[in-house]
């Protein structure tokens, strides 16, 4: 999975999908592109398929793919969603 | 409700006592059951029960998905059950809490597909054979797109089919029948449960009615359901063989003359139903059986509505029934509740409870007709006949009381009791004379002869007792009018006997003047008989004297022949004359 990491602004994400469903697929782009756009001083991204990290999802209560779980700065955050609709994402990642 | 299910559906048992009999053995294995039905309904407690009953009889793992409620909630709402489910969380049942959080932001389409890897992942860890979703519509509601909804559910059963897991689908639906936004599960699955929650009259029914079941005959009525403190159960309706061991056995009914009565008392196992007034002494009836049955060593259970026990206790102290030290000894157990319960099944539901619990020979429900009101309604009448039914089953003597005010048939024929009711006693009052008194008349006792007559009941310190009324000039007489006819009675036969004993007197007066007549009579006869013979005896010398004269005569005449002749005929007088007699 990739990782980029950067301590500038502080946000760690965590990204929850499973496998090659569209969504998440689209989800995985929606994000990168919008943290490349708008975080590009500094972001932490991890990615758990769920197809092979059951487990995780557990540990999370993740209920739908694709979650996205903003786990600093705090307050945390849970987006769900193929992450296009870009004002809500970039709202919930900024909220402070 | 014939067995008539094709090989490839294989079945598992709920646990939900009705449902299972209902659906010829519980619900589709390896396929998915749809339970639907409004808020309150039960499904919850339907799809738990389910997955509880697997764990205990099959011990089998299931995996519970809660979309609306907590899990803790979920749990505590279920400890009321007697299912220990904090034990089975640990080892057999593993909920998931999938309620999303309200501060989640939505941004895009989202799908199942972690979910169920997730929930695979679990199922396999457990060897789990069950799944449950319970509240599937607040999933859907948060897709908010109907082609969504319908890809997720077509997503959910092919997921289903593939892990060949035995789900259960609860869906919470308006009562508006148009409310048919997620028909399509309907299609989807196999089986379809709905229940229903109404209000009639102000009291709550619960139903529930399986509207589908492919490759399986089922009944199709919807059958009211309680949920005890046991979980949830059908008071099944349905077509039922009524196969009861009758006893020969008869039980005491407290009061020896109303056994006398009956025959030798009530029949073991049956029903009896008294009814009548307020205040008719029904309580009292029920108290003396109850009593009696202690007695015997018959273990008990005296239930009642809108009465508390202390209060039954003391009241039946003062006509001498004692009931305390049976309490005391265990023996005899008693329940007091409220009339206006949450529901009549429930009700109901609760005292099969009891009854389970303390596994009496006797009962007795005082009064049955608290339900009165309730009973009105098919549905609960049905749930009282069943519960009869059942105590029947179980081979317990039953006495319960039912407050009528007259001796209306439709009133009774209403509850529908009086046909399950084997005895039927009913009490009235009797006004007259400015005195209200008590009746007792058995107005039906199946397979025992019975006494046609109406008694009067009555109650005092000493006890209970029935004493014969008297009908006189077309009317029933009781209290003072049957004493004073009591005392009157007395009187008259008194009156009789002295007559007679006179008369009997005089008879024998009669007799003995006649005797003495006879023996006049008899005294006479001799006499005539005596003067009869002194006359043939005189008869008799008088001829031979003239026999005598006439040889007499011939030999003065010297008839020289006939001397000699004559000589030797006059030597014959020489035998006694006594011999004459006979001659004469």
């Amino acid at each position: 999975m990739a990782k980029a990491r950067a301590r500038t602004t502080g946000l760690r994400l965590r990204l929850y999908i499973a496998g090659q469903a569209p969504n998440s697929v689209r989800a995985v782009a929606n994000v990168r592109a919008i943290c490349d756009e708008h975080f590009a001083s500094g972001h932490e991204l991890e990615i758990v398929d769920l197809f092979k990290h059951p487990e995780r999802g557990l540990a999370d209560s993740i209920i739908v793919t694709p979650t996205l779980l903003k786990l600093a700065p705090l307050p945390a955050q849970r987006v769900i969603g193929s992450l296009s609709d870009t004002t809500q994402l970039l709202m919930a990642l900024s909220a402070k | 409700m014939k067995t008539r299910t094709p090989a490839n559906v294989t079945k598992f048992a709920t646990g939900i006592q009705g449902f299972d009999e209902i659906t010829n053995g519980g619900l589709p294995r390896g396929r998915t059951t749809l339970v639907m039905g409004g808020a309150g309904c039960g499904k919850t407690v339907f799809a738990l029960q389910s997955l509880v009953n697997a764990a205990h009889i099959a011990k089998e793992a299931s995996v519970f998905v809660a979309f609306e409620e907590s899990t803790q909630q979920i749990i505590a709402n279920a400890a009321t059950f007697g299912w220990d489910l904090p034990a089975l969380v640990k080892k057999k049942l593993f909920f998931l809490d999938a309620r999303l959080s309200p501060d989640v932001v939505k941004a895009g389409e989202f799908d199942l597909a972690g979910l169920l890897s997730l929930l695979q992942a679990k199922a396999t860890e457990l060897h789990a054979k069950r799944i449950v979703f319970d509240g599937i519509d607040v999933l859907l509601g948060l897709l908010d797109d109907p082609v969504a909804e319908r890809r997720e559910i077509y997503r959910l059963r092919d997921w289903l089919a593939q892990t060949g897991l035995t789900a259960t689908i609860t869906q919470k639906v308006g009562s508006n029948e148009a409310d048919q936004r997620y028909s399509f599960l309907q299609f989807m699955v196999d089986c379809v449960v709905v229940l229903r929650h109404q209000v009639v009259e102000g009291s709550a029914f619960r139903n529930l009615r399986v509207m589908k079941y492919r490759g399986s005959d089922f009944a199709g009525d919807e059958f009211p359901v309680s949920v005890t403190a046991e979980g949830m159960q059908l008071t099944n309706r349905g077509p039922r063989e009524l196969t009861y061991e009758v006893s020969d056995q008869r039980v005491s009914s407290g009061l020896p003359r109303l056994d006398h009565m009956l025959n030798g008392g009530y029949h073991r196992g049956s029903n009896v139903l008294i009814s009548g007034a307020p205040g008719t002494a029904k309580s009292t009836l029920s108290g003396l059986f109850a009593a009696a049955a202690c007695k015997r060593g018959d273990r008990t259970l005296y239930v009642s509505f809108d009465e508390g026990a202390a209060q039954i206790v003391r009241n039946l102290r003062s006509v001498n029934i004692q009931l305390a030290p049976h309490l005391k000894s265990g023996l005899l157990r008693m329940y007091s509740t409220r009339t206006r319960g949450p529901n009549v099944e429930d009700q109901f539901g609760a005292l099969r409870d009891k009854v389970r619990e303390h596994r009496p020979e006797c009962l007795i429900i005082d009064p049955l007709s608290a339900l009165s009101t309730k009973l009105s309604h098919l549905a609960s009448a049905d749930a009282a006949q069943q519960f009869l039914d059942f105590l029947k089953g179980e081979g317990i003597t039953v006495v319960n009381t039912s407050l009528m005010e007259g001796l209306s048939t439709d009133e009774a024929t209403a509850t529908g009791i009086s046909t399950i009711a084997d005895t039927w006693i009913h009490l009235s009052y009797i006004v007259q004379d400015g005195e209200r008194n008590r009746a007792l008349t058995i107005v039906k006792s199946r397979g025992t002869g019975h006494s046609n007559q109406v008694r009067e009941l009555t109650l005092s310190n000493d006890g209970v007792s029935l004493t014969d009324v008297f009908i006189a000039q077309g009317k029933v007489l009781m209290g003072v009018a049957r004493w004073e006819w009591e005392q009157e009675e007395t009187a008259a036969a008194k009156r009789t006997k002295v007559a007679l004993e006179l008369k009997r007197l005089q008879l024998q007066l009669a007799q003995a003047e006649a005797a003495a007549r006879l023996q006049v009579v008899h005294t006479e006869m001799e006499a005539r008989s005596a003067e009869i013979a002194l006359l043939a005896d005189a008869t008799g010398t008088a001829s031979r004297l003239l026999k005598t004269d006439r040889a007499v005569l011939r030999k003065m005449r010297h008839a020289d022949a006939e001397i000699l002749a004559g000589s030797r005929r006059v030597e014959r007088p020489g035998t006694p004359i006594t011999s004459g007699r006979g001659a004469s």
